[in-house]
């Protein structure tokens, strides 16, 4: 059986009492929302907080909000609202092709996006997806709110911008007009980790050429997103030629390591083979509006 | 710590230690043995219950989360002797096979037709997929479900069922 060592369990009742309780309980304090990575990692004793300082009840952090030119998601919005909300499909569909794939329906009941990426998994889905969209994650703490790209929030494996004193609590993914976004994973069976993924946004011009592009790939390797790859396709057409060039480029950006679920060598494989597909999918959908 | 929870559609009230998970809280405190335990690692899905109406996995939730909250047990599943249509669907179409996944899969096929009552295979696969049937009687699993969409609940059912200990030893006490 397993089961967590003890701990004393508060459960807030605002994001100032959550940060009071941050400062009152110390180091060895921790915000659990969805608990669906930090409960496991109690259990095995990976994890082993003093306190827990629960942010279920905070409804002000569960929303997602439409504002001119920014799409607001609150930091306790579930996977499975992610997944159910059509405006976060329609803006950005990548959103929904990752929340599909990220552990089981039954998960997703729990888990939230802001828990996900302050976990900061290297093969954390939802990671890969604010990279490509260039997402804004907003950090309150004691000296207020301050915004940090999400290209700068991981620190490395298991590690991001929040402080011990800090709270995510929102996060922002800027609306860019004539651009669309996909993502797809490979993985060993339903729930599991990825063996790779790739997620792409791309956005045209008004001729059809590429005005701007990134791409991301999970559990590959690549420390942020593959610059060179995306950078190829700018102010080109997104022909099958272009696409084909992203997909060697951002291979090339990989640097998989092998273990259970592959060697190198198929791993690369998958950045250069699911990079052409985000893309073409993306391409496709930037095109036609869906 | 105390906490009240609304287990089956009766308050039940109880001091419980916050490391305590939801899982361990029905079936040792409460005496609902109905909720299986199975991988402990939020893998298998053989714990599910129904917290607020959905599904989760009961041993990744801590049962001090569910103070001032309703969870559902396959317990509680049934009304008095009549089954719910999802638990005449696993007997009209042998929707197991040990038997160890089923109250998980009753209570996530209840939470997929109160929320889609006609819902395609894919559905059904979908809602299931983070649930393992080590028998894999999947396919008569997804049959079961179809049936009870089919055959919904303001319809007289044929089996009756056995008296069920549908609540907390506290409530019948």
């Amino acid at each position: 059986m397993q089961i967590p060592a003890a701990f004393d369990y508060v459960r807030a009742e605002s994001v100032g009492n959550v940060l009071d309780l941050l400062e009152r309980h110390g180091p060895e304090a921790r915000v659990v929302a969805g608990g669906h990575s930090l409960l496991p990692m109690m259990k095995l004793r990976l994890a082993r907080p003093d306190c827990l300082i629960d942010i279920n009840g905070l409804a002000e952090l569960d929303f997602v909000v439409e504002e001119p030119g920014v799409l607001r998601v609150g930091a306790l919005t579930r996977h499975a609202t992610l997944l159910d909300s059509a405006l976060v499909g329609r803006l950005f569909p990548i959103v929904h092709d990752a929340e599909r794939v990220i552990a089981d329906p039954l998960v997703r009941n729990r888990g939230t996006i802001g828990g996900s990426l302050c976990q900061a998994d290297p093969a954390e889905d939802l990671t890969t997806v604010c990279d490509v969209l260039r997402a804004d994650v907003l950090i309150t703490g004691p000296a207020g709110q301050r915004a940090v790209p999400l290209a700068e929030f991981h620190r490395g494996p298991y590690e991001s911008a929040c402080e011990q004193s800090e709270l995510v609590t929102e996060i922002r993914f800027p609306v860019v007009p004539r651009s669309s976004s996909a993502y797809e994973k490979v993985e060993r069976r339903v729930g599991d980790w990825a063996v790779a993924a790739a997620g792409a946004a791309v956005t045209l011009a008004e001729d059809g050429t590429v005005a701007d592009a990134c791409i991301g790939l999970t559990a590959l390797g690549l420390e942020g997103v593959a610059t060179e790859a995306a950078a190829s396709l700018v102010g080109r057409p997104p022909s099958e030629q272009a696409v084909t060039e992203a997909g060697r480029l951002a291979a090339e950006a990989s640097d998989p390591t092998e273990d259970q679920r592959g060697p190198v060598d198929y791993k690369r494989h998958l950045a250069d083979e699911l990079t052409r597909r985000v893309l073409r999918r993306a391409v496709q959908r930037a095109s036609t509006g869906s | 710590m105390q906490i009240t929870t609304t287990v089956n559609g009766t308050e039940v009230t109880r001091e419980v230690e916050p490391r305590v998970l939801l899982v361990h809280h029905l079936r040792d405190d409460l005496r609902l043995t109905g909720t299986h335990w199975g991988c402990d690692t939020s893998n298998c899905g053989t714990c599910v219950v129904l917290l607020d109406g959905e599904p989760v996995k009961s041993c990744t939730v801590l049962a001090v989360m569910t103070d001032g909250h309703e969870v559902t047990t396959v317990e509680g599943l049934a009304d008095g002797a009549t089954l719910d249509p999802v638990q005449q669907g696993f007997m009209a179409e042998h929707g197991l096979q040990c038997g160890f996944c089923t109250p998980g899969m009753l209570l996530t096929a209840r939470a997929l037709l109160d929320r889609e009552p006609h819902p395609d295979e894919q559905q059904i696969r979908e809602a299931i997929s983070g649930q393992i049937c080590r028998c894999t009687g999947y396919a008569t699993i997804v049959r079961s479900i179809q049936w009870a969409a089919d055959h919904p609940a303001d319809q007289p059912a044929d089996q009756p069922a056995d008296q069920p200990a549908a609540q907390p030893a506290e409530a019948q006490a």
